[in-house]
């Protein structure tokens, strides 16, 4: 190949040696914010923010005006033209003529900025701003839902004088009727009857038992180990319509609860006493609302102690199933997600 | 065998060229803006070890079995409906009767629900012999262990697409599975809570959690394996075919022919030359 002469590519390139013009100049930017600040104020404050305004658009404006007529006044103009070192070529470029790269060499101090460092940064940089404006919210609204606004849910099981004293009933009803059957739950209730305040012990409040059959190894569903039915309890089942829908209460005897996903066995008090639950079966809270049996959230038991009203219950944050509340295996569940 | 004397072409050789030029030229077209016809040419003819074995064919296999399921389960999305609700007029949930709609209604709707509900299985199961072979021909070693690694990746997600899928009938089966499924991640230490949480969309399984397990099994876990594969093939594609271990070639045995000869020592990849495909990637009269 004949040695090249310079394309006309690379008398281009020798242009950019000299200064731009008009030098770019941050002025107008000021003086576009001054008007922006006059717009704002007139709604807001005008005699305060507006002068604010006008003060800093006739700053910059008068700059502006200097800067754009300083050649008209035939002062010099101070811009220094960006230079860079052509001595060794790159893909697609040819290095200048021997005579030429004196001129074109010229130091570059090391701090400087160059035009091409400045665009890489400023599109990365912007680059990451929108991304992050972007991603940020959606994310956000990926994570957040499932753990903000847990509404609690209270369910009326009807008037308490349906229940008799000792007997227990398998429950169902429905915690969110918004939701469905998907929302159907099941509880084992048992009405211990009147037993002191422990704050006030003058005074008689109701107590119930209230068994959730959300077995405390995996989730599934606890059965009661026993006869259901009047025939074999001798109590009689029944249905009522109450304030949050349809629930249904079926009369059992129970000798403890068995889960038929793994085996694990408890206790007609919740107590595990067998298989691979890590503790005992969680129980509703309860209020007494104008004589009607009204459950809230459930709570969390390590284990129970005695029976009935005067069972002493080790009681905890409501966890999930799997999880331990007491020993040293508590320690690998630090932080709950937030919990109604 | 090109013919040296010139004659008039007869009107067959005429009509023969004239739809060469037919068939060609859109081909042309092609390569001469993207260059794909080369990319594919590459792909197809590149030079793998002489003596490969059938079962080296259990990724294209496991490839297969993902085209099966992304291609049945687009078509099945055209019907499913994820929606927990009950049905006024039946009783039954939204989600749960259009799949029985899919299977007993619709024209063949039972056999692309069957393979979609089968090649998930085979899927899985592929992936598995695919990952034994790798494993017993050492074909994970240097300089390959990256593409383990992003097997293992396709994997996991080949076992959540089949988690997330198992929800989508609704039934029983479904839920409760989905149940212990969610309850066994939040047994895991520290974030496990958090983890089991952010699936079931709140604290309780509800519609909300069908939704969501929908949306990762048809967008976000498939777009996230096609990724995985397209990165997987490249790095097949770089690196070479491995050799069977009973190779002699790359054993460096025997090497009789010139081909033994031209591979370098404990690499199966031949070294590479100037051929048809790589000639056309070349850039027009630059330099090698």
């Amino acid at each position: 190949m004949e040695p090249e002469q310079p394309s006309p590519d690379t008398e281009r390139e020798s242009l950019h040696e000299e200064p731009h013009l008009p030098p770019p100049t941050l002025w107008p930017i000021g003086f576009a914010i001054g008007i922006v600040v006059v717009l704002v104020g007139l709604i807001i404050n005008p005699l305060l923010i507006s002068t604010i305004g006008a003060v800093i658009a006739i700053v910059f404006g008068i700059l502006w005006a200097r800067d754009a007529t300083a050649e008209l006044r035939g002062q010099p103009l101070v811009v220094e033209p960006e230079r860079r070192e052509m001595t060794e070529a790159g893909e697609g470029m040819t290095a200048p003529p021997a005579d030429q790269q004196g001129v074109a060499l010229v130091q570059v101090p090391e701090t400087a900025v160059t035009r091409s460092v400045f665009l890489e940064g400023a599109t990365l940089g912007l680059g990451a701003a929108i991304g992050g404006l972007i991603t940020l919210p959606v994310a956000g609204f990926m994570v957040l839902p499932s753990f903000l606004g847990q509404e609690q849910h209270k369910v009326d099981l009807g008037p308490i004088e349906k229940f008799p004293l000792g007997k227990w009933f398998i429950a169902t009803f429905v915690v969110d009727p918004s939701q469905g059957e998907v929302s159907r739950r099941t509880a084992f209730v048992r009405n211990n009857g009147n037993t002191p305040n422990p704050e006030k012990p003058s005074e008689q409040v109701p107590s119930f038992t209230i068994i959730s059959n959300r077995c405390a190894h995996l989730g599934c569903p606890v059965q009661a180990n026993g006869p259901i039915g009047q025939k074999y309890t001798g109590t009689p089942s029944f249905k009522e319509h109450t304030l949050t829908g349809p629930a249904e209460f079926k009369s059992v005897t129970p000798a403890g609860y068995g889960c038929p996903c793994h085996g694990g066995q408890y206790d007609p008090e919740g107590n595990r006493i067998a298989g691979p639950p890590v503790r005992a079966l969680d129980r509703y809270a309860f209020e007494v609302n104008h004589g009607r049996l009204v459950l809230l959230s459930t709570y969390s038991v390590s284990h129970v102690e005695g029976s009935g009203a005067q069972a002493k219950i080790y009681k905890y944050k409501e966890v999930g199933p799997g999880e331990h509340v007491d020993g040293p295996e508590q320690l690998f569940y630090p932080i709950n997600p937030p919990h109604h | 065998m090109a013919t040296t004397y010139r004659r008039k072409p007869t009107k067959s050789e005429l009509r023969r060229q004239q739809m060469e030029e037919l068939v060609m030229f859109p081909i042309d077209w092609l390569e001469e803006r993207s260059g794909l016809i080369g990319g594919i040419r590459y792909f197809l003819f590149r030079n793998v070890p002489s003596d490969v074995n059938w079962m080296q064919t259990l990724g294209s296999a496991a490839l297969t079995a993902f085209l099966v399921q992304a291609i049945t389960g687009v078509i099945l999305a055209m019907y499913y409906v994820p929606s927990a609700t009950t049905n006024p007029k039946t009783g039954n949930p939204v989600a749960w009767e259009s799949i029985v709609h899919i299977t007993d209604d619709l024209t063949l709707g039972w056999l692309v629900r069957g393979m979609h509900r089968w090649g998930a299985s085979v899927f899985i199961i592929l992936m598995f012999l695919h990952m034994g072979r790798v494993f017993l021909f050492g074909a994970y070693k240097y300089p390959r262990e990256l593409n383990w690694i992003i097997g293992v990746l396709i994997l996991v997600m080949g076992m959540m697409e089949g988690f997330t899928g198992y929800l989508l009938p609704w039934d029983q089966t479904a839920y409760w599975a989905t149940v212990v499924g969610i309850n066994l991640n939040g047994t895991a230490p520290f974030l496990g809570p958090w983890l089991a949480q952010f699936l079931r969309g709140g604290q309780e399984i509800s519609g909300e959690t069908l939704t969501r397990f929908y949306s990762l099994h048809m967008l976000v876990i498939p777009g996230a394996i096609i990724g995985l594969i397209t990165l997987h093939l490249y790095l097949v594609i770089r690196l070479g075919v491995t050799s069977p271990p009973w190779s002699k070639d790359a054993a460096g045995m025997e090497p009789e022919e010139e081909e033994a000869a031209r591979l370098r020592p404990g690499l199966t990849r031949p070294v590479p030359r100037p051929s048809g495909a790589s000639a056309m990637q070349a850039e027009p009269g630059g330099r090698e």
